[in-house]
């Protein structure tokens, strides 16, 4: 017996899979009647849906007078929002195109599922831009479409750069996304037995045949897009930290804000990813394809992440102090102490405090536990960004136009709302096309490589690894 | 859609095989015995199919660059011209001309068009869409985005002789073959 034991990577699919029964278990969702439970989700998604339109059409009709903004905290739920939203749906784009260029396979179970919710989230985020202006009619504006004052957008403004950053991320998510769908398009085309999903998978799957000159290009493509992807979403939320960092108030004027804002939007968005997985996985059995190894995984990122940002927040103190700007410092003892001090707690518990459970083998491989600490994280990750804007508007140089935020019900029923467009998308998607990417996962599965197969009969045996004995010891 | 065999054209042979490793010594076969209109069809990219095959680099790159560098100039000179010639304005005292200021937009425009030369360049280099193939007329071929693995030697090349053809694919061990009809 060797002092040295060989511990193979876990399996990425658990049971004893083949190509056809993978296909069957990811496209019999899509397939098969709809369920009932899926229409009473449906139903309450539709209802937040209907608040949101509610909150939106009432806001549209009275001005932005009907959110809690005041002098002089002139931003409030609507960028706090955008910020969330956004940030989630970073980890989509982390875990299709940043795990993908590291090789990472085990991505292939959850990156369809995540790029779904890359795009949905995207979705709510803008919203807010959209419907945040008091004269929505003009929103056009924001773009660089003649008008009738013969003026152009503001290139030197960080706002307009998040617009352009935004909408690209919205775009080349959805191509990607779209992309990695066609060969799964085109198996349930070949799946489907009515004329009405033959008929609309096939359109979409644009007559994909499975063509190894086709996957040649595609595989190309897919690299190329991973490669477009990364520094895209790494200027995203850079980008988006901009709006807060290029402006002169204390607490926002501060290098260190883009790489803060890019660990903590993917600390928040791979605790989204594990809300949604450890639901989803349950209810649709796909216990052998989202196992508890990606769990793991997806909990050390958040621990990572989670680090990361708790560093930042300590940094941003030391800085504050280091800098001897007398207004920096005091921004910073105001969070900690001041008005807001129960936000700022909140945030300190539950983005720096509750990932380090992780460091334990035990909470990190355990399933309740993983789900009641990514809703933490994503409470938490709210906060820091109610943190971030109000803190440092309410209380900035002059102590004499210093005021207390409160949101009015029409800020809560408009975030509260965003759920609903959430949620509606997130179950059509559910019910419509494949929540795992079929080819990629068949494509790791070890049948799919042609070195585990023998030469001479072409039969398959398994990769067998030789662990070579230590020599004798010396010393 | 039956295939009335009389009055349709011979498209091709194809033949399925049981599993990749098989598919990758059948398509060295064929290249071996000179084909050049053939393909393989696998419902996931095999690893070494491009070299079994002799598949050329793809040229994916090129119209992914050429997209790029029309994504970058076009930002640049969209932003020079609207800020600098058709209506400068004095923003803080910045120069017109404000180039650190303009990396944001350009970055984000250069990988937009980028994208878009890699979704539809790989749309455009395969032939997508092509919502009719004659291959879709075979049953079986379903498998194809399942777990089927086949290769098809079209009528069209100049060496094609259905009875080699066929000899060909029973040599390499297929499990199945099969006419394809237009």
């Amino acid at each position: 017996m060797s002092k040295y034991e060989y511990i193979p990577e876990p399996a990425l699919v658990k049971g004893n899979h083949d190509f056809a029964s993978l296909t069957k278990l990811v496209t019999d969702v899509n397939l098969r009647p709809t369920p009932k439970p899926w229409y009473a989700a449906m139903l309450l998604a539709n209802a937040f849906l209907g608040v949101f339109l509610i909150a939106v059409g009432y806001l549209i009709w009275e001005g932005t007078g009907v959110w809690g903004l005041m002098n002089p905290v002139g931003w409030g739920w609507a960028i706090i929002n955008f910020v969330w939203w956004v940030g989630i749906g970073h980890a989509g784009t982390l875990i299709s195109a940043i795990l993908f260029l590291f090789r990472q396979d085990w991505r292939t179970a959850i990156n369809r599922f995540a790029e779904a919710m890359t795009i949905f989230a995207v979705i709510c985020a803008l919203m807010f831009p959209g419907i945040h202006v008091g004269r929505i009619w003009v929103i056009y504006w924001v773009f660089p479409i003649p008008n009738q004052m013969g003026m152009w957008p503001n290139f030197n403004s960080p706002l307009l750069w998040d617009v352009f950053a935004v909408s690209t991320y919205f775009t080349v998510s959805l191509l990607f996304w779209y992309v990695g769908l066609i060969p799964d398009l085109a198996t349930l085309r070949d799946k489907a037995t009515d004329k009405i999903r033959k008929f609309s998978y096939g359109l979409f799957a644009l007559g994909w045949t499975g063509s190894n000159r086709a996957w040649w290009n595609y595989e190309k493509a897919y690299m190329i897009l991973a490669g477009l992807a990364t520094p895209l979403v790494l200027s995203v939320h850079t980008i988006v930290s901009f709006d807060f960092a290029v402006s002169m108030i204390p607490g926002w004027h501060t290098t260190i804000f883009p790489p803060y804002f890019v660990a903590g939007a993917i600390f928040s968005g791979f605790a989204m990813v594990l809300t949604l997985m450890i639901v989803a996985r349950k209810i649709y059995g796909m216990e052998d394809i989202m196992t508890n190894d990606h769990m793991e995984k997806m909990n050390i990122i958040i621990m990572v992440t989670g680090s990361m940002v708790g560093f930042a927040y300590m940094m941003e103190f030391f800085i504050a102090w280091y800098s001897g700007v007398e207004y920096e410092k005091a921004i910073f003892i105001l969070r900690a102490t001041g008005p807001y001090a129960w936000a700022y707690w909140i945030m300190m518990t539950c983005n720096v405090l509750s990932p380090q459970f992780f460091w334990f083998k035990k909470l990190r491989t355990s399933v309740g536990f993983t789900f009641f600490i990514s809703i933490v994280v994503n409470i938490g990750m709210w906060f820091e960004r109610f943190v971030i804007t109000v803190t440092s508007l309410a209380n900035d140089y002059l102590p004499s136009s210093w005021d207390y935020y409160s949101p009015t019900i029409w800020d809560v029923l408009t975030y509260v709302g965003t759920f609903g467009i959430f949620f509606t998308l997130f179950l059509a998607f559910l019910r419509f096309l494949p929540m795992v990417a079929i080819a990629e996962i068949k494509a790791v599965l070890p049948q799919a490589d042609p070195h585990n197969y023998d030469e001479e009969t072409q039969e398959f045996h398994p990769h067998v690894v030789e662990v070579p004995q230590p020599k004798a010891e010396t010393v | 859609m039956s295939t009335t065999e009389q009055n349709s054209e011979l498209y091709g042979i194809l033949a399925e095989f049981k599993n990749p490793k098989a598919l990758i010594d059948a398509s060295k076969k064929v290249v071996a015995a000179g084909y050049d209109k053939f393909d393989t069809y696998a419902p996931f990219p095999i690893h070494g199919i491009d070299k079994a095959m002799s598949l050329p680099k793809s040229k994916l790159g090129w119209i992914v660059l050429t997209c790029g560098l029309i994504g970058f100039t076009g930002a640049v000179s969209m932003m020079y011209w609207m800020s600098v010639m058709d209506y400068p304005h004095n923003i803080s005292g910045k120069p017109f001309f404000n180039a650190p200021a303009w990396v944001p937009v350009t970055f984000e425009l250069t990988v937009l068009l980028s994208a878009f030369g890699a979704v539809f360049g790989m749309l455009f280099l395969n032939g997508l869409p092509k919502l009719y193939n004659p291959l879709f007329n075979v049953e079986r071929f379903k498998k194809a985005t399942d777990d089927g693995f086949f290769v098809c030697i079209e009528a069209k090349d100049s060496k094609f002789q259905a009875d080699l053809v066929k000899e060909l694919f029973e040599e390499a061990g297929a499990t199945h073959i099969e006419e394809v009809y237009d």
